[in-house]
């Protein structure tokens, strides 16, 4: 019989110091402040050899010319490997036999398809040999012209959007419910290319034994990479090791292995030595994905009472000339106010770029500061403030889906949000308000929204008769606190004090943990290390309840709790037994067993399951200069069950300042005449400094969640960027009457419209 | 080819032969010293994750070669904390979260280190947001990274008072 176990039931005053909801510092704190975490590049075994990417200087064509011979005379330099002096690979580095497969440049041609493209790779005793021996390559090319930017070519509408949806979605009759509107905008909007930028650059340090692998490299997905390295190289993926314990942040741009990354590999298979490969920041704009710029057209219309008739989202965006990756920019418009009405569609163009890919809410942050701009124009055009407009139009239900929400706490989002930043008394009007030293002071708002996603994931779990236990999964921590947070769900799924918890994590020979990504980390291995205990506990609750020298003998029926090291019969909490007692009693060492977390397609077929929240955001602005300073921004932000508070706050707030960074600082800007980016380097691909970032509090609002998992996770690692650009984007024109059509937003915008 | 230069790191003089003489200070740290806590986030002096002390001044060590800092005396997050006893500032950045991933993190400590001790920033949030801000940190943990050395310059000041008392 199967006990009745309900370890989330258990009153909360009964829980430990350590579980899910408290506030716990990084458990990987004092590794870091020490500079003894370890990241990958910090890795140095015996033997090992430097590699170094010669990249393109053309954006298309092909590399006629490399002088091999130059280079290998200098000091140091033991070879280099280009397209005919390169290990042979078993697949086709082209292929594409799953959606998460994107083509690589592996050295398979002379061709050059973006700038920035690994066109050779120099092995070296020394980084600075290497380094040297790169640049005597000096390439020759022949160079055809590069098509760049968003009207580079014919448009077309792409087979899907994000993973697999659809490019055009229809809604009710928006052409009627424009035509029919009292009140309507049409604006468009556009926004830059822009890349992740981790600190930390790819890197890989590769060690061949046989047909054995060993790596030291950043992944927020192990599973998929030994996949792909293991289908690359012709050998089994668990003939892989990939450690990975710490990530220098990744951001999207380490969810799949880069092309780069697999040339270390090769140049170690090349030379029969250990190889490391680390990217050179300029180095990352090609390779390792970025995200698509757009130029989203948006036409919404209300009735008299300012309620929607009627959204219209279009986006153009790009992709690559080999290969297929479309941000679903509009897609953002599906869920958030009511409409009878909603269109979304979605045109590309191919340009002779790197392939675009998943960049921190790809999408969503894309498509949400044109959704919250256009929301801003309407809300204005129709009379009524911002928020009342946002409140008013919220949508009860999906609205394309008409599913109910499995939970949905905007409202008091909007509510709290409003309460903490002092919304009350906003002017509707723009230009109203100034400081003390005459700065144009300006208001606006957003709503943030993200979907609350799960993919795959396992985790075992072991008891010891010692009294303690551990818990093993491959979960990745990129910053975000995975290895705390997720042992904290396991100290609670396992019924111990933390303390107690071995954590093992970031290696491949662990449980699959699938990506992390989609913000998905801790709600789907949460889910799996939730299961994993509760299987454990059944394992041992069944030892004891079997055992009539146990004092749970008997108790099936009514079932055991978990607690501190010990089973309680549920209807007599004073009958318990030590794990140690029930364990070494039966004579076993440890006992284990596993969980597996994903969706509950049933919960997803009956409910929409988002996240959101409320940002409200100051700016002052130069009356003179046009100079733009965010000074005040207040999150409120509603994602189901937090399990660490601090955490949560923190990434909440990075989100945020991604926000912060999309209204007024990133853009990759690309030359007309080369194709090449122009600003690849840390000064000129600007993002926030410390000096940029405003006064800033995130408030997290109580949300149940039933539905979404066992845990009630929703996930926060993308949805902080949601809400926060549009919002600045609304307080410069609060503050100037100037609307902000393109982003980010330049001074120039703000006094040539004057 | 051998270029031999002396440093003193982390108090302890070490006589280096150079591989070669493009060996930047943080090359020398990472590939040669086994020091890899400071780290390499754009080798152009751009983001400050290369941070260190050279004779009490905070560098971008990327920028420096090793071979012109004969005799420099030198101190990387490594030397930071007393054994197993963590400078408050240490303390401070974990109790505050002015970290996410951790990779800007020594830099950002070896930078808060020299701004304290340059005396110019004070208890003035925004004059340590300015004096922090050659240091990116792409997770955006800058609220905590300002508020934990505004403890650290806090408590400084409140010793300095208590002493002049």
């Amino acid at each position: 019989m199967t006990p009745d176990i309900r370890l989330n039931q258990a009153p909360a005053h009964q829980r430990h110091g350590s579980n899910i909801g408290q506030p716990l510092t990084r458990r990987d704190g004092i590794l870091k402040v020490t500079g003894k975490a370890p990241y990958a590049a910090d890795h140095h075994p015996k033997g090992m050899l430097y590699a170094v990417l010669a990249t393109s200087s053309i954006a298309r064509g092909r590399v006629t010319f490399l002088d091999i011979a130059a280079a290998k005379r200098h000091p140091g330099v033991v070879d280099v490997m280009t397209p005919s002096h390169k290990p042979a690979l078993a697949e086709d580095q082209d292929a594409k036999t799953n959606p998460f497969m994107f083509k690589m440049e592996l050295l398979q041609s002379d061709a050059v398809r973006y700038a920035n493209q690994a066109i050779a790779v120099v092995i070296a005793e020394t980084l600075e040999a290497a380094t040297e021996g790169a640049a005597l390559l000096a390439p020759q090319y022949q160079a055809l012209p590069a098509r760049v930017g968003l009207d580079a070519d014919e448009s077309f509408v792409p087979p899907a959007v994000g993973l697999g949806h659809p490019a055009i979605v229809e809604h009710g009759d928006t052409e009627a419910g424009l035509a029919n509107a009292t009140y309507a905008i049409d604006a468009t909007y556009e926004t830059p290319a822009q890349y992740h930028n981790p600190m930390e650059p790819h890197a890989i340090i590769a060690e061949w034994d046989g047909d054995k692998l060993s790596i030291d490299t950043p992944s927020q997905g192990m599973a998929m990479a030994q996949m792909r390295i293991g289908g690359l190289f012709g050998i089994p993926p668990e003939n892989i090791h990939i450690r990975s314990p710490f990530l220098g942040g990744g951001f999207g741009s380490k969810g799949l292995i880069s092309g780069p990354q697999i040339l270390g590999i090769m140049a170690a298979r090349l030379v029969g030595r250990p190889v490391k490969l680390v990217l050179r920041r300029d180095q990352m704009y090609g390779p390792v994905g970025h995200r698509s710029p757009s130029r989203q057209r948006l036409r919404l219309g209300t009735d008299a009472a300012g309620r929607l008739t009627a959204i219209e989202h279009q986006a153009r965006i790009v992709t690559s000339t080999f290969d297929d990756f479309y941000e679903p920019a509009a897609d953002v418009s599906h869920t958030l106010f009511a409409s009878p009405a909603i269109r979304t569609a979605h045109e590309a163009v191919r340009i002779d770029s790197g392939t675009p890919l998943f960049m921190r809410a790809p999408g969503e942050a894309t498509g949400s500061i044109a959704l919250d701009a256009a929301i801003d124009e309407m809300a204005f055009a129709s009379g009524v403030d911002p928020l009342e407009f946002r409140i008013s139009n919220d949508a009860p239900v999906e609205p394309i889906t008409g599913k109910p929400f499995s939970s949905k706490a905007l409202r008091e989002c909007y509510a709290q949000g409003a309460a903490r930043f002092g919304w009350a008394g906003r002017p509707l009007k723009p230009r109203q308000m100034r400081d003390d030293k005459g700065f144009l002071v300006g208001w606006g708002m957003g709503t943030a929204t993200f979907p609350a996603l799960m993919f795959a994931g396992n985790a075992r779990a072991l008891l010891r008769a010692d009294g303690t236990g551990a818990m093993e999964t491959g979960a990745h921590d990129m910053g975000q606190g995975a290895s705390t947070a997720l042992a904290q769900v396991a100290a609670e799924g396992l019924g111990l004090d933390l303390d107690r918890v071995e954590f093992k994590s970031g290696s491949s020979d662990l449980p699959d943990a699938g990506i992390a990504g989609g913000s998905a980390h801790t709600a789907t291995v949460g889910t799996a290390i939730h299961n994993a205990g509760a299987a454990v506990i059944a394992k041992l609750a069944d030892l004891a309840m079997r055992d009539e020298r146990s004092p749970l003998f008997g108790a099936g029926n009514a079932g055991v709790v978990a607690r501190n090291g010990r089973l309680h019969r549920r209807d007599d909490d004073a009958r318990s037994e030590a794990y140690a007692d029930i364990l070494t009693r039966a004579g076993l060492a440890e006992i284990e067993a596993s969980g597996t977390g994903a969706a509950d397609p049933a919960a997803q077929a009956e409910y929409a399951m988002h996240a959101h929240g409320a940002v409200f955001a100051e700016v002052k602005v130069d009356p003179d200069l046009g100079q733009i300073r965010v000074t005040r921004m207040i999150g409120a932000f509603a994602a189901g069950r937090i399990v660490n508070p601090k955490l949560v706050r923190s990434q909440l707030l990075g989100g945020m300042i991604w926000g912060v960074s999309f209204a007024l600082h990133e853009q990759a800007v690309t030359d007309g005449r080369s194709g090449r980016i122009m600003n690849a380097n840390l000064a000129e691909y600007h993002v926030p400094v410390n000096a940029d970032v405003p006064s800033m509090d995130v408030l997290t609002v109580h949300e149940h969640d039933p539905h979404v998992n066992a845990l009630g996770i929703k996930g926060v690692g993308e949805i902080g960027i949601t809400g926060s650009a549009g919002a600045v984007a609304n307080a410069v024109w609060h503050a100037t009457g100037v609307r902000p059509r393109r982003f980010p937003i330049r001074i120039s915008d703000l006094v040539t419209a004057r | 080819m051998n270029h031999s230069i002396s440093l003193t790191v982390n108090g302890v003089r070490r006589d280096i032969a150079l591989t070669d003489p493009r060996v930047t200070l943080l090359d020398l740290l990472r590939e040669q010293l086994d020091l890899t806590g400071t780290k390499k986030g754009c080798d152009r002096g751009q983001c400050g994750a290369c941070t260190i002390l050279v004779d009490g001044r905070r560098i971008n060590s990327c920028l420096a070669l090793a071979i012109s800092h004969d005799g420099a005396s030198i101190t990387t997050i490594e030397g930071v904390a007393r054994g197993d006893e963590l400078h408050p500032l240490q303390t401070a950045f974990i109790a505050h979260d002015g970290f996410q991933c951790g990779f800007c993190t020594p830099g950002q400590l070896m930078s808060a280190l020299g701004l304290i001790d340059e005396g110019q920033a004070g208890c003035d949030a925004e004059r340590i947001r300015e004096g922090m801000s050659g240091n990116l940190c792409r997770c955006g943990a800058y609220a905590g990274i300002t508020d934990a050395v505004l403890e650290v310059q806090q408590k400084l000041k409140a010793e300095k008072e208590r002493r002049v008392a």
